[in-house]
């Protein structure tokens, strides 16, 4: 073949990939099941009964620094802060911003304590101390982990790092390469270090830790890598293992005892993390904990959700495949099991259990009942009694057609047969997508709205299962995804739920999936940021426009509020696009392939033109 | 053909390929082939000269215009998890490989050596996993995703399923792209001596 000819046929292969480049027509309306037709409460709403709020011990009183990524352990990321309201908002400037140094996925929330503040970045997830007494916010110090370079490559969905947290003088963060480190939050130095993951077998940790009762609650990820799931608790001051328990396998692994009362009787039964799988598959099965773990100081429980079972193909595990896509109450001393919740039994389109827990006292059945409120990947708003794990209602918040709604007498998801996965068959129009009606990143709830601003997706998409052979510290995934737009072609929506009501209030169409989290504050102002690179400030009351500012590149990260040491408001975030949604822009990909980054890019395929690598941060204040 | 077989066969004396005319005297010593398996060279850069080296590995020369080896790659790709993370070319956790951009060389022998070895920013290392003769195959199905022919045969957003055999030819540019509006000596480094 001379140069000549690969030349013309170069010319001529530009329109098929052109072709694969559009954004792909959004599913039909029709395709999709309505709130009415398969949201479930066990009784109607009672908003007489009381106000929703989060407890004082959940949320105490604002002391104006941000300390953990959630905020506080009810997890409302609430900021009782007032400098900042809707007829000033449109004032904010950028007073501080700052080069992270690293151009990938920036997931993280800024952390405030002891007028300093604390980011770590993707990996290599150096993390900067910036010192807010002083101007220009001068670094204080940095500490490079060095994180294994190979790490990199299995990490499922881009390289990134959920935040750490700020506890006793220590500012505690996890690396991809599978560690914990504790740092001197004054001089940046170790106070202790422990690798807890096996890159060889496909771990990393990109979760953000929890500190609570004198322990650090972190869990591993590897999902797509046929790791065995595990949370594990460490010893705040040294780091020691107090506690494992595996998402898989037998009881004693799991750690599920005498005191385990899981609500379902489809939860109940002897070693069900091994009688649910075939022979020996759990040893591969997931249960992963990537996302985010909750203390609840009412009732003295740990609470984490299970990812996604392995692999995809859910043809070649047959079962419920337990303990994955559910959620785990745990004794935070212990780390027993107190009962658990399977969101998705037998999991056949990757919806992953690890969102974020907001823990709330909410009017319910005429009385007050302290519940937890879950936006799932599987599509539903779940409210859930928090001493039993009862379902109490199950309602969709985004476009779902691969269930039926929840049974509430059993708890289980009702499968929609016409969208089980299949193998060597494509199966269309599958709603939520893969990354679920809402992923990771977290919802923030106002006390004086009594609304969750929900951060979420509007996708949906095609799979074929393919029969994957399991090697080690490799894929173990068994599907060919390709996504695309939901009803209405919007890609992302942020949607102000009223947990009560069981419906949204309002609803703010995204071109993109939001990715980022949200901040709520008691001036009624919602923050969020979009993939294109927006931070934005809404209305909290009706999702009114009220300012924005275009970064350096699109927000994928969780923004926070605090006071300063001047005692001014501000508003801070990340930008710097990447993660599973944002891989086509951070990572060396060819959005030829739909397929690629597990069936993101097809949807995504236009985001290149609209934003950069980058990793920045910025701090945002009114004029003073 | 048959003018580049001396070359090859020279190469696999350990001779090494040196394009262009370099000047005697104070020329660096080009690699000798110590080290790396075949003596494969992974970089552009050699301090010095005023082109670049490419070293051939006489195995890869059954791998082209070979449409069995790239049809058993296509299959192996899939049975080993390759596709797992590079997808069907597009990239994931690991990189595409459907672009025209070779970190490491994208030489049929440059990427056999890339899976044998792996690379530090998270390619596994695949020598004494899969036997030798599959890893050229799948190097082969490699090379090909990115050929102008394999993206032409592309019809919906699933590229590399029908996949060209790789030309000899495609290899004529050392695997590299030859920066824009550069005299560039690629080629010649290939075909230097016969030219």
């Amino acid at each position: 073949m001379t140069r000549k000819t690969l030349t013309l046929l170069a010319l001529a292969a530009a329109p098929a990939a052109l072709l694969a480049q559009t954004v792909p027509a959004p599913v039909p309306a029709s395709e999709i099941f309505t709130r009415e037709q398969i949201g479930h409460a066990l009784s109607p709403p009672t908003p007489q009964a009381g106000r929703t709020n989060a407890s004082a011990a959940g949320a105490p009183a604002d002391d104006g620094q941000w300390t953990m990524p959630s905020k506080n352990y009810a997890s409302t990321r609430f900021s009782s802060l007032t400098e900042i309201n809707p007829s000033n908002v449109s004032h904010l400037v950028p007073v501080v911003t700052f080069s992270l140094g690293v151009n990938k996925g920036q997931e993280a929330a800024p952390i405030v304590a002891d007028n300093t503040m604390f980011v770590v970045t993707a990996y290599p997830n150096i993390v900067y101390a910036l010192d807010l007494s002083k101007p220009g916010v001068p670094l204080k110090w940095r500490y490079m982990p060095k994180p294994l370079p190979a790490a990199q490559g299995v990490a499922c969905c881009d390289v990134v790092n959920r935040g750490g947290t700020y506890s006793k003088g220590h500012y505690i963060f996890t690396t991809l390469d599978g560690q914990v480190i504790s740092l001197d939050a004054k001089t940046g130095k170790p106070a202790w270090k422990v690798r807890l993951g096996n890159i060889n077998l496909g771990e990393t940790i990109t979760m953000a830790p929890l500190v609570a009762k004198g322990k650090v609650y972190v869990g591993n990820s590897g999902g797509e890598m046929g790791v065995r799931g595990w949370v594990t608790a460490l010893d705040e001051a040294t780091g020691k293992i107090a506690w494992k328990a595996y998402g898989t396998g037998p009881d004693a692994d799991v750690l599920i005892g005498t005191n385990f009362h899981p609500f379902y009787k489809s939860d109940q039964g002897k070693d069900l993390g091994v009688k649910t799988w075939p022979a020996d598959a759990w040893k591969i099965g997931g249960a992963t904990m990537w996302g985010w773990i909750t203390y609840d100081p009412d009732t003295n429980t740990v609470l984490h959700g299970t990812g996604n079972p392995g692999p995809w193909n859910a043809e070649q595990r047959p079962g419920d495949n337990k303990w994955t896509t559910g959620m785990f109450a745990r004794d935070p001393d212990t780390g027993q099991a107190k009962w658990y919740y399977q969101f998705s039994p037998h999991d056949e389109h990757d919806y992953d259990g690890i969102n974020e827990q907001i823990l709330l006292d909410m009017p319910f059945g005429g009385k007050m009942r302290k519940v937890i409120f879950r936006p799932e990947r599987n599509g539903y708003v779940y409210i859930m009694d928090r001493y039993t794990g009862q379902v109490l209602s199950a309602d969709p918040f985004g476009p779902t057609n691969s269930s039926k709604g929840v049974d509430l007498q059993t708890g289980r998801l009702i499968i929609n047969p016409a969208k089980e996965t299949k193998l060597g068959q494509q199966v269309r129009d599958i709603c939520p997508t893969a990354s679920g009606a809402k992923d990771w990143n977290p919802s923030s709830f106002s006390p004086r709205t009594g609304l969750v601003y929900i951060p979420h997706e509007n996708l949906c998409m095609d799979w074929t299962n393919m029969q994957v052979n399991y090697i080690a510290g490799t894929p173990y995934v068994g599907a060919e995804v390709h996504m695309k737009p939901g009803p209405g072609g919007n890609r992302g929506v942020l949607t102000a739920w009223d947990p009560v009501m069981r419906k949204p209030v309002w609803e703010v169409p995204e071109n993109f999936p939001i990715w980022s989290g949200t901040v709520v504050t008691a001036s009624d102002i919602v923050f969020y940021g979009t993939m294109d690179g927006w931070f934005k400030a809404v209305n909290a009351r009706t999702g009114q426009p009220l300012w924005q500012f275009k970064v350096s590149s699109g927000i994928i990260s969780q923004p926070i509020s605090y006071r300063g040491p001047d005692g001014h408001q501000y508003i801070a975030v990340l930008s710097g696009v990447g993660g599973w949604s944002g891989a086509i822009v951070s990572g060396p990909i060819d959005p030829r392939d739909g397929s690629a980054a597990l069936g993101f890019v097809n949807a995504m395929v236009d985001l290149p033109k609209y934003t950069t690598p980058g990793g920045t941060l910025y701090v945002f204040a009114l004029p003073h | 053909m048959s003018s580049r077989f001396p070359i090859e066969a020279a190469l696999a004396l350990g001779l090494v390929a040196l394009a262009g005319c370099q000047k005697k005297g104070d020329a660096p010593t080009p690699p000798s082939g110590q080290g790396s398996q075949g003596g494969v060279v992974a970089s552009a850069l050699y301090p010095g000269l005023d082109h670049s080296v490419v070293t051939i590995d006489p195995r890869a020369s059954k791998y082209y215009d070979n449409a069995d080896a790239v049809a058993a790659g296509m299959k192996l790709y899939k049975a080993y998890n390759c596709s797992g993370c590079h997808s069907n070319g597009g990239g994931g956790m690991g990189v595409d490989l459907m672009d025209d951009q070779w970190i490491y060389g994208g030489r049929l022998e440059q990427i056999h050596q890339t899976i044998v070895e792996g690379r530090p920013n998270g390619m596994p290392a695949w020598g004494g996993k899969i036997p030798d003769e599959q890893i050229w195959q799948i190097a082969t199905y490699v090379r090909s995703m990115s050929l102008p022919a394999t993206l032409a045969a592309q019809t919906g957003p699933t590229p590399s399923q029908n996949p060209a055999p790789v030309p000899r030819s495609a290899d004529e540019h050392a695997g590299w792209s030859p920066p824009p509006n550069t005299a560039s000596d690629y080629g010649s480094t290939m075909q230097g001596p016969t030219k």
